[in-house]
C-alpha cells in the first residue's frame, strides 16, 4: 500500500515537473447521497495521484439543484465541477454551458459506459456529463411474504398481478403494507414515479404539438389505478412518502413490495441497515401489455461548467471518479455491493460483481429503458420520467403537488387532472411553445 | 398566614412556568438527546428518553464529513461583521433622528422598515449578477454587506428608541461644556446607551446567524456558513435522525450558549420603544 | 432647541444609512420592475425582450395565485394570533415571583436561537413524521392512528412550527413591557377588590397595547417572508404555497424570472397594504 502511495506521489511529482501542470484546487458541488459521501472519503486517492486538491460543497438534492442552476445560468463560476442529473445535462449542453467530454483519455475507455447512460447525458451525439452512477427502477419484494401469500413473482409482472399480490400480502394487524410507492410532491419524487408509471398505461405529458395531455383517459386510468391500489394496500400517509421514507419502511419490514430506484437494492440487502436483508427478491417494473414498462432511467453525473479556468484538472477528476479503477477502489474498501452501479458495461461483466444478487436485474432494467421512445404514442421530448425541456421541472413539481393532494384525499382525481392540464398549458404558453 | 399564601402561589407559579418552559424547550432537548443515540435508537418505538447507550459516533461522523470549524468561523464573521458594520452606520442616523427630529423623521423610519418587505427570491438573479460583476460571489464580504443592509432598518429603529429615552438635557449640558458633536456621541451618548446597543447587537447577531436564503444561495466553498452545513444533512438515503440531530446541535449550540449568557440583556433590552 | 448647525450635522449623519438603504431598496426594486415587463428565461438565453403587462396578467390569472394570497394571510395571521395570545400569558407568568426564573426564561426564549432550517427539519422529521416521529409514537401509544401532519393538517403544522420559533420574540418584548408596569397601581386595584380578569383587562392589557403593536409590526415583516419552513417541510404542496413561495417556484423552479418578478411586484403591493394598515396603528404609538 505504502509502496503504491509512494509510486503515486512520484508519478504526481513527475507529472508536475514534466507536464508543467499546476496543482489546482477544485470546487465540486455534489448531492449528499451515500455514493458521493463515499467518494468524498476517498478523495485523498485522487490528490495522491494528481496533486490536485478538492473542496466539496455537499448539499441536499433540492438545494443543490437550485444552487447549481442559478450559478450556471448566471455564469457565476462558483464551481469547477457540478453534479447534475440526466434531466439537466442535455438542456445545459444545448445552451453551451458545459464543456464537452469528447476528449477523455483512451485509458478511461468512454465506450465502456452503458449506451443508455451515455445517450441520456449527451446532446447531439456528444457526451457532456460523465455518469457517476446510473439507475433504473425495479420491483423489490419480500420473498417470504410472497411465499406466505401463496404467489410467485414472475420476472416481468403486470400491474394487475402487482395489485393482486399487494392485496394478498397486506396484513394491517402486523403493520405490513402490500406495496409502498412514492407519493411525495416534487418532480424528482412522486412526480417521477407517476410519470414512469403512466408510460405503461399509454399516457404522455405532451402530444407532438406540445399540448398537455392530462385530459386523456390514460392519465385518469393511471391515477385511478394508483390511488385504488394504494388505498387497498399502501401505507397510511403515503402522500408524503418519497424515496427515503419508503426505504426506511421497507428496511423495517413494513412493505411487501416497493418499486423504486435500482440503487436501493444495495441498501435493502445490507444486513447492517435492513431487517429483511436476506429475503429480498427483484423483478422488472410492471407493465400493462402496451409495450412500455414503468421503469425510469436516471444518472447522477459530473459535468464541467464552460468557462472554468481549471478545465484540465476538472477532467482529470472526472476521469478518476467515473473510471473503472475507482470502482475497484471502492470494492477494495467497501465491498462489491457498494460500488457505484449502472454506469459501466465492464462492471456487469466482472465475475465478482455478478455474484451480487441485484446486479443482473439492475442491468436488465437499465437496458429496457429507452429515453428516446418513452411512451406508447409518439412524443416530442426525450426522457422517461421527465421531459428534457427547461420548463419541465417547474411544471412537474406543481403537477405532482396537485396529485399529492389527491393522495392525501384533499381533492378528486378529476379536479387534479383539470388543474394539471390548465397549469401545464399555461406554463407552456408562457414559455412560447404554444 | 399571608406568607403561606404567597409561598403557595410561588410554588404554583414555579410549577406552571417550569412546565411551560420545558414544553417549549422540549424540541431542542430532544434534538440534543437524539444526537447521542445510534440511528436505530433514534427511531425506537417506544422512544427512549435517557436510558440508552450514549454515543459520540454521530459527532465523529459529522466531523469526518464536514469541515465544521470553517462553517462556524464563516458564521461568526458574517453575523458579527454585518452586525458591527450595521451599528457603526446606524448610530449616527439614530442619533439625528432622536435628537434632531424633523417632520419627516417618522416617515423615514417607517420607510426604512418597509424596505424589508421586498421578497428576497425575486431579486436573486439581479443580486447574483451584481456579485459576479463585483467579484464578490462566494465571499464573506458580500454576505456581510447584504445581511447588514437587511438588518439595518431594525438596528436603526432599535437604537432610535433607546436614544430617545436619554434625556436631551444631558447632551445639551455636554454641548454647553464645549463638547464637539463627535465627542458628544462618543463620550456621552454611547456610554449611556450601551445596554441598548448591546441588546441591538445581540438581536441582530441572532437574525444574521439564522438567515438562510442569501447565505445559502451566494456561497460555495469559501464563505459558506452553518446554514449551508445543515443543508447537507437532510439525508435522502436511510436513517438519518441521529446524524441530523448532531449536525443541528452543532449549528445551534454556539448561538444557544451566547443566548444563555446574554439572557438578562435580552429580557430587559428588547423594547423597540414599547416601554415609555 | 436644535440649531441650524446640528440640523445639517444630523442630515450628514443620517446620510449613510439612508443612502445605503435607498440603494438597497431601489436597485433591486428597479431591476424587479424592469424584469417584470420582460420575457426573461435564464434557461433559454436570458432576456428575450419586452412583453408589456403579460407577466402581470399571467401571474394573477394562474390558479395558484389567490390560494397563495390566502395561504400567506392564514400563516401570518395564525402565527400572529398564537404568538401574541400565548406571549401575553407567558409574559405574565414569567413576571411572577418563582424559583429559577432565569433558567425558565432561557428555556422559553431558546427556540428563537434555532435557525429556521434546523427547526423545520427537526419538526418535520422527529416530531411530525407519520412513521418514526414522536407524535406518531404518542398517537400509537394511545391507540390512535398516526396523523400525517404535513399533508392532512399542512397549514396548521406550518403555523405551529413558525409560532414555536416566534413565540419567544413576542414573549420577550411583552415581558419587558410588563416589567415596566407600575405594580402599585395593580396592588391598589387588588385592594379595591378588582378581580384578576378585570385587573388584566383594564390595567395590564392597555399598558401592553404598545408592545403588542410593535410585535405585530416586526413579526409581520418577518412572517411575510418565511420561506425555509415551507421549503423544508412541504415544498409548497397541500395548500402551503404562500406568495413568497409561489414567487420562488416561478423564479427558481420554473426559471421564469419575468413572471417571478411580476409576482415580486404583487408581493410588494400586498406587503405595503399590510404595512400601511399596521403603521397607521404603530405610527400613532411611535409619538405617543
Amino acid at each position: 500500500m505504502s509502496f503504491t502511495k509512494t509510486l503515486y506521489a512520484a508519478t504526481a511529482m513527475a507529472l508536475v515537473t514534466a507536464g508543467g501542470a499546476f496543482a489546482e484546487n477544485l470546487v465540486i458541488a455534489t448531492v449528499n447521497n451515500g455514493d458521493m459521501i463515499r467518494m468524498q472519503g476517498l478523495t485523498q486517492d485522487f490528490t495522491d495521484k494528481t496533486g490536485h486538491t478538492v473542496e466539496w460543497v455537499t448539499l441536499e438534492e433540492n438545494v443543490l439543484r437550485q444552487r447549481v442552476t442559478t450559478d450556471i445560468a448566471a455564469k457565476g463560476g462558483s464551481f469547477d465541477i457540478m453534479t447534475i442529473g440526466m434531466y439537466e445535462a442535455p438542456i445545459w449542453a444545448a445552451n453551451e454551458w458545459l464543456v464537452p467530454l469528447d476528449d477523455l483519455s483512451a485509458e478511461y475507455d468512454a465506450d465502456d459506459i452503458l449506451p443508455a447512460m451515455k445517450g441520456g447525458l449527451s446532446y447531439e451525439g456528444t457526451m457532456y456529463a460523465a455518469p457517476f452512477y446510473g439507475e433504473s427502477s425495479m420491483i423489490m419484494y419480500r420473498t417470504d411474504l410472497m411465499e406466505k401469500a401463496g404467489m410467485e413473482m414472475p420476472e416481468a409482472p403486470t400491474w394487475t398481478f402487482i395489485r393482486e399480490a399487494a392485496a394478498a400480502m397486506t396484513d394491517r394487524d402486523n403493520d405490513i403494507n402490500g406495496i409502498c410507492l412514492r407519493g411525495k410532491a416534487g418532480w424528482g419524487e412522486g412526480g417521477a414515479f407517476i410519470t414512469a408509471m403512466s408510460n405503461s398505461f399509454g399516457a404522455r405529458w405532451f402530444d407532438e404539438e406540445w399540448n398537455a395531455q392530462f385530459d386523456t383517459q390514460p392519465w385518469k386510468d393511471t391515477l385511478e389505478f394508483y390511488v385504488g391500489m394504494m388505498n387497498e394496500s399502501g401505507p397510511t400517509g403515503y402522500a408524503t412518502n418519497g424515496f427515503n421514507e419508503n426505504l426506511n419502511l421497507f428496511q423495517q419490514g413494513k412493505c411487501g413490495m416497493w418499486i423504486d430506484a435500482t440503487v436501493a437494492a444495495s441498501f435493502v440487502t445490507n444486513p447492517n441497515d435492513s431487517e429483511v436483508a436476506d429475503s429480498v427478491g427483484f423483478a422488472l417494473a410492471p407493465d400493462n401489455g402496451l409495450g412500455k414498462r414503468s421503469n425510469w432511467l436516471w444518472a447522477w453525473a459530473l459535468a464541467i461548467p464552460a468557462g472554468t479556468q481549471k478545465e484540465a484538472a476538472a477532467k482529470e477528476f472526472i476521469e478518476w471518479s467515473t473510471s473503472k479503477s475507482y470502482i475497484e477502489l471502492v470494492a477494495e474498501n467497501e465491498g462489491w455491493a457498494n460500488v457505484p452501479p449502472g454506469a459501466r458495461t465492464s462492471l456487469y461483466e466482472n465475475p465478482n460483481y455478478k455474484e451480487v444478487p441485484f446486479a443482473q436485474m439492475t442491468l436488465d432494467s437499465i437496458l429496457s429503458a429507452d429515453p428516446n421512445n418513452p411512451t406508447v404514442d409518439p412524443v416530442p421530448y426525450v426522457g422517461i420520467q421527465f421531459a428534457a425541456i427547461p420548463e419541465f421541472a417547474g411544471i412537474a413539481t406543481e403537477v405532482s403537488q396537485e396529485f399529492s393532494a389527491v393522495y392525501a384525499g384533499q381533492q378528486s382525481i378529476d379536479e387534479a387532472l383539470e388543474k394539471a392540464q390548465a397549469l401545464t398549458n399555461d406554463a407552456m404558453e408562457a414559455a412560447g411553445y404554444r | 398566614m399571608a406568607r403561606a399564601v404567597t409561598n403557595n402561589r410561588k410554588i404554583i407559579n414555579t410549577a406552571a412556568a417550569w412546565a411551560v418552559g420545558l414544553l417549549i424547550f422540549f424540541p431542542i432537548l430532544w434534538t440534543i438527546l437524539t444526537s447521542f443515540k445510534t440511528e436505530a435508537t433514534a427511531i425506537a418505538d417506544p422512544p427512549v428518553f435517557l436510558a440508552f447507550d450514549w454515543t459520540l459516533e454521530n459527532y465523529t461522523a459529522v466531523m469526518e464529513r464536514s469541515n465544521y470549524a470553517k462553517f462556524l468561523w464563516n458564521s461568526i464573521i458574517i453575523a458579527g461583521g454585518s452586525t458591527i458594520l450595521g451599528i457603526i452606520i446606524a448610530v449616527p442616523a439614530a442619533w439625528s433622528m432622536a435628537f434632531v427630529p424633523s417632520k419627516r423623521t417618522k416617515d423615514i423610519l417607517l420607510w426604512m422598515l418597509s424596505t424589508k418587505m421586498l421578497p428576497a427570491v425575486g431579486v436573486l438573479y439581479p443580486i447574483y449578477l451584481i456579485c459576479i460583476q463585483l467579484g464578490i460571489l462566494d465571499s464573506r464580504v458580500a454576505l456581510v454587506i447584504i445581511l447588514m443592509l437587511m438588518n439595518l432598518p431594525i438596528i436603526v429603529w432599535m437604537l432610535y428608541t433607546y436614544f430617545k429615552e436619554i434625556p436631551g438635557e444631558i447632551l445639551e449640558a455636554a454641548r454647553m461644556d464645549g463638547a464637539s458633536l463627535k465627542e458628544e456621541i462618543l463620550y456621552v451618548l454611547t456610554p449611556m446607551a450601551i445596554p441598548g446597543i448591546a441588546s441591538t447587537l445581540l438581536l441582530n447577531f441572532i437574525l444574521a446567524w439564522n438567515e438562510a436564503f442569501w447565505t445559502l444561495n451566494l456561497t460555495a466553498a469559501n464563505a459558506a456558513p452553518l446554514t449551508a452545513f445543515i443543508a447537507s444533512y437532510s439525508s435522502p438515503e436511510g436513517l438519518f435522525f441521529a446524524k441530523l440531530s448532531a449536525a443541528s446541535t452543532m449549528a445551534i449550540a454556539p448561538i444557544l450558549i451566547l443566548g444563555w449568557f446574554s439572557q438578562k440583556q435580552l429580557v430587559s433590552g428588547l423594547t423597540f420603544g414599547a416601554v415609555k | 432647541m436644535a440649531t441650524q448647525h446640528s440640523r445639517s450635522a444630523a442630515r450628514i449623519m443620517m446620510a449613510p444609512a439612508v443612502i445605503l438603504l435607498l440603494g438597497w431598496m431601489l436597485v433591486p426594486l428597479i431591476m424587479t420592475l424592469l424584469f417584470s415587463f420582460k420575457k426573461y428565461l435564464p434557461m433559454r438565453g436570458g432576456d428575450l425582450g419586452w412583453v408589456g403587462f403579460e407577466n402581470y396578467v399571467r401571474f394573477v390569472s394562474s390558479s395558484a395565485f389567490w390560494p397563495s394570497v390566502s395561504a400567506t394571510l392564514i400563516v401570518v395571521g395564525g402565527v400572529l394570533a398564537i404568538t401574541i395570545f400565548f406571549g401575553v400569558l407567558l409574559a405574565i407568568l414569567l413576571n411572577q415571583p418563582m424559583w429559577g426564573q432565569g433558567v425558565v426564561r432561557i428555556l422559553v426564549i431558546a427556540p428563537f436561537f434555532v435557525m429556521p432550517t434546523v427547526s423545520a427539519l427537526v419538526w418535520k422529521n422527529m416530531f411530525m413524521d407519520p412513521t418514526n416521529g414522536l407524535f406518531a409514537h404518542l398517537w400509537r401509544f394511545f391507540g390512535a392512528d398516526p396523523v400525517s401532519w404535513l399533508s392532512e393538517a399542512s397549514l396548521p403544522s406550518i403555523v405551529l412550527i413558525v409560532s414555536w420559533q416566534w413565540l419567544p420574540f413576542a414573549t420577550l418584548i411583552l415581558l419587558t413591557a410588563i416589567q415596566s408596569l407600575d405594580s402599585e397601581q395593580l396592588e391598589a386595584a387588588e385592594m379595591d377588590g378588582a378581580p384578576p380578569l378585570k385587573r388584566f383587562a383594564y390595567i395590564t392589557l392597555p399598558h401592553l397595547s404598545r408592545a403588542i403593536t410593535i410585535v405585530l409590526l416586526i413579526q409581520t415583516i418577518f412572517l411575510l417572508a418565511i420561506f425555509a419552513e415551507i421549503f423544508v417541510t412541504t415544498g409548497g404542496a397541500f395548500g402551503t404555497r404562500t406568495l413568497t413561495y409561489l414567487i420562488f417556484q416561478r423564479v427558481l423552479e420554473s426559471q421564469n424570472v419575468g413572471l417571478g418578478s411580476a409576482g415580486g411586484v404583487y408581493a410588494i403591493i400586498l406587503a405595503n397594504i399590510v404595512a400601511i394598515f399596521l403603521m397607521r396603528i404603530v405610527g400613532k404609538n411611535l409619538d405617543a
